[in-house]
């Protein structure tokens, strides 16, 4: 408590300054003697108090919660003060601070004699070396390293030289296909115009390769030779779309097919466009390759299976992305 | 000067003032038959669809697959209305959507022609044609409006934006749902109109539906915080307005401050 009470006294006296500061001794001016400006002055003192109290009123508005407009008050109440501070500055920079203007040439250039002496001076300085040529060379590698050291993080973007871990997906032939909340896909439920999104029975949904976009389609108009991967009409695709590896969430599909455009898989990112019918192929987009199939089969039970892996690799493409098959 | 106007200008083409879709006029006219005020409501749903509807959804509405010359010289074209049942006529009709002018364009909302009296008996008599499902009762009073967030994140934001403000998906335009009522909502997602995909109800029930319809209502209306909702289209205008305004009211304090030195 003591303690507190010393910390007071001495913030007081430092605040008011009871101890006048000695004079010192006279010198001869720099700056010519500005002529004194009250005006200015109390124009000055206002504004402070102004920021004072819009900085107070920012803190009242705060504090008062259920305040109507409150963001706005807010605002006002912190823009307010930050607009009065500014005007102060602007009147102690013109009103109140002596200033005066200096015109000073351009110096002249310096002799060229001196520029080669220093030049001189650097090289003369390195004598003191005797294997100039290592120390340059250990220098650079020193600096290259730590340059180097800088970049490598960007490893952690992907696998660099081994991409085989971006083919493996959790589909193998007879992996059954559950909704999100682990209830089995039966093939007689899955209707026409609307889609669903399946994952891997007792596989990790958190993988690229897991997630599933399912649609049914009339079995005629599934493009052969892919009709066999789809019973009934039912298709599944990668729900990673192939352009950025955003989630295919837009299934675009027909109320009257003759008069609308054909149904399609649209990823809400780029609008890449994927034609469920005819093997996931680009209709439009950025995309630069079809969405992976997944080959689909009917169990005993109804339910629906996965035949196969996908039919290429999934998620977002990356260079030789064509160069390998998905793997369980 | 110069920088706040260019400013403002941009400003006036990014923020869009949507124009009010009620307002738009009809796709087409409707044909009432003479004498149909005074029939019951089943003869004048009759006569109401052999005139406006049958070119494109057939007599008897079993549908036109291939474009045939109708009624009126009218090419029409259409699905058939056979099992779509009052949920769907309905929707259509009090959207304004149908009639439509030309079969190969997407219905939009527009003013409705008919009275109510005449949608009710165009209503049942779509009803009568085979075995649809009746119109819905949604009681969205008894939603939850967070449980509808989410799942209008789900399932329709992708398309309808999340501020339900709508916008484009490849081959169409994604209506605003700020003129959908209660009613419209649910039909909308059980039928999927043009390249919409439909919900059944193993999908989204029935309590969902009112989740669901209690967001797109409270999200019609939000309560905008930072004041100024610039059409609610997200930190892009949000971002230009900041960046256009604050650089414009530097700009007048730069010039201001620089009138000394050039003096």
């Amino acid at each position: 408590m003591t303690k507190l009470k010393d910390w007071l006294v001495a913030g007081g006296v430092l605040l008011v300054g009871r101890r006048r500061r000695e004079r010192r001794p006279e010198r001869q001016r720099i700056v010519a003697a500005g002529a004194p400006n009250r005006r200015a002055e109390n124009v000055l003192l206002l504004l402070f108090f102004g920021v004072t109290l819009a900085a107070a009123a920012f803190i009242a508005v705060y504090a008062l919660d259920r305040l109507s407009n409150q963001t706005q008050w807010l605002g006002l109440a912190l823009g307010g003060s930050f607009c009065l501070l500014a005007a102060a500055c602007f009147v102690i920079a013109k009103h109140l601070v002596v200033s005066e203007e200096l015109a000073e040439p351009y110096p002249e250039r310096e002799s060229p004699a001196a520029q080669g002496e220093v030049e001189q001076i650097v090289h003369e300085s390195g004598s003191r070396f005797t294997r100039k040529r290592l120390v340059t060379l250990a220098g650079s590698g020193a600096l290259g390293a730590l340059g180097l050291a800088a970049l490598v993080p960007a490893a952690s973007l992907g696998p660099v030289l081994d991409t085989d871990s971006l083919y493996t997906t959790p589909w193998r032939k007879g992996r059954r296909l559950v909704d999100e909340a682990g209830k089995p896909f039966v093939a007689g439920d899955v209707r026409e115009q609307t889609f669903y999104t399946a994952y891997p029975e007792g596989g990790d949904r958190e993988l690229i390769g897991a997630p599933l976009v399912v649609v049914r389609l009339p079995l005629e108009e599934i493009t052969e030779p892919r009709r066999s991967w789809a019973p009934h009409g039912i298709v599944a695709y990668s729900k990673i779309c192939t352009h950025a590896g955003c989630a295919i969430a837009l299934y675009r599909t027909p109320t009257f097919a003759p008069t609308q455009p054909r149904p399609a898989l649209v990823c809400p990112c780029h609008y890449s466009t994927f034609d469920p019918a005819d093997a996931g192929k680009v209709i439009f987009g950025p995309a630069g390759r079809a969405l992976p199939q997944l080959p689909l089969l009917v169990d005993r039970e109804g339910e629906l299976r996965a035949a196969g892996n996908f039919s290429g690799p999934v998620g977002p493409s990356w260079w030789g992305v064509r160069m390998g098959k998905a793997r369980s | 000067m110069k920088a706040v106007f260019a400013g403002l200008l941009v400003l006036a083409l990014l923020v869009p003032v949507a124009a009010r879709a009620g307002s738009s006029p009809p796709h087409v006219g409707i044909v009432t038959g003479a004498g149909a005020h005074g029939n019951g409501l089943e003869e004048l749903g009759a006569s109401l669809f052999a005139a406006n509807c049958s070119s494109c959804h057939g007599a008897l509405g079993q549908g036109v697959a291939k474009p045939t010359r109708g009624a009126g010289g009218v090419v029409g074209q259409g699905p058939p209305l056979r099992n779509v049942g009052a949920l769907a006529a309905d929707f259509y009709l009090r959207t304004g959507y149908m009639p439509l002018k030309d079969p190969r364009v997407q219905p939009s909302r527009s003013r409705v022609l008919f009275t109510d009296r005449q949608i009710r008996a165009l209503v049942a008599y779509v009803a009568s044609l085979g075995h649809g499902p009746a119109i819905p009762q949604p009681q969205p009073q008894l939603g939850s409006i967070a449980a509808g967030q989410k799942l209008f994140t789900q399932s329709c934001a992708g398309c309808h934006q999340i501020a339900t403000e709508g916008g484009y998906v490849t081959g169409a335009r994604v209506p605003p749902l700020e003129d959908a009522s209660a009613r419209q909502i649910a039909q909308a997602v059980r039928i999927g109109p043009y390249v919409m995909p439909k919900f059944s109800s193993t999908q989204i029930s029935a309590t969902q539906l009112n989740d669901l319809i209690a967001y797109v209502q409270y999200a019609k209306h939000p309560d905008d915080r930072g004041g100024w909702s610039i059409g609610r289209l997200g930190p892009w205008p949000e971002g230009l307005v900041t960046w256009l305004i604050a650089i414009g009211a530097l700009v007048c304090v730069c010039l201001l401050f620089g009138k000394r030195l050039r003096s």
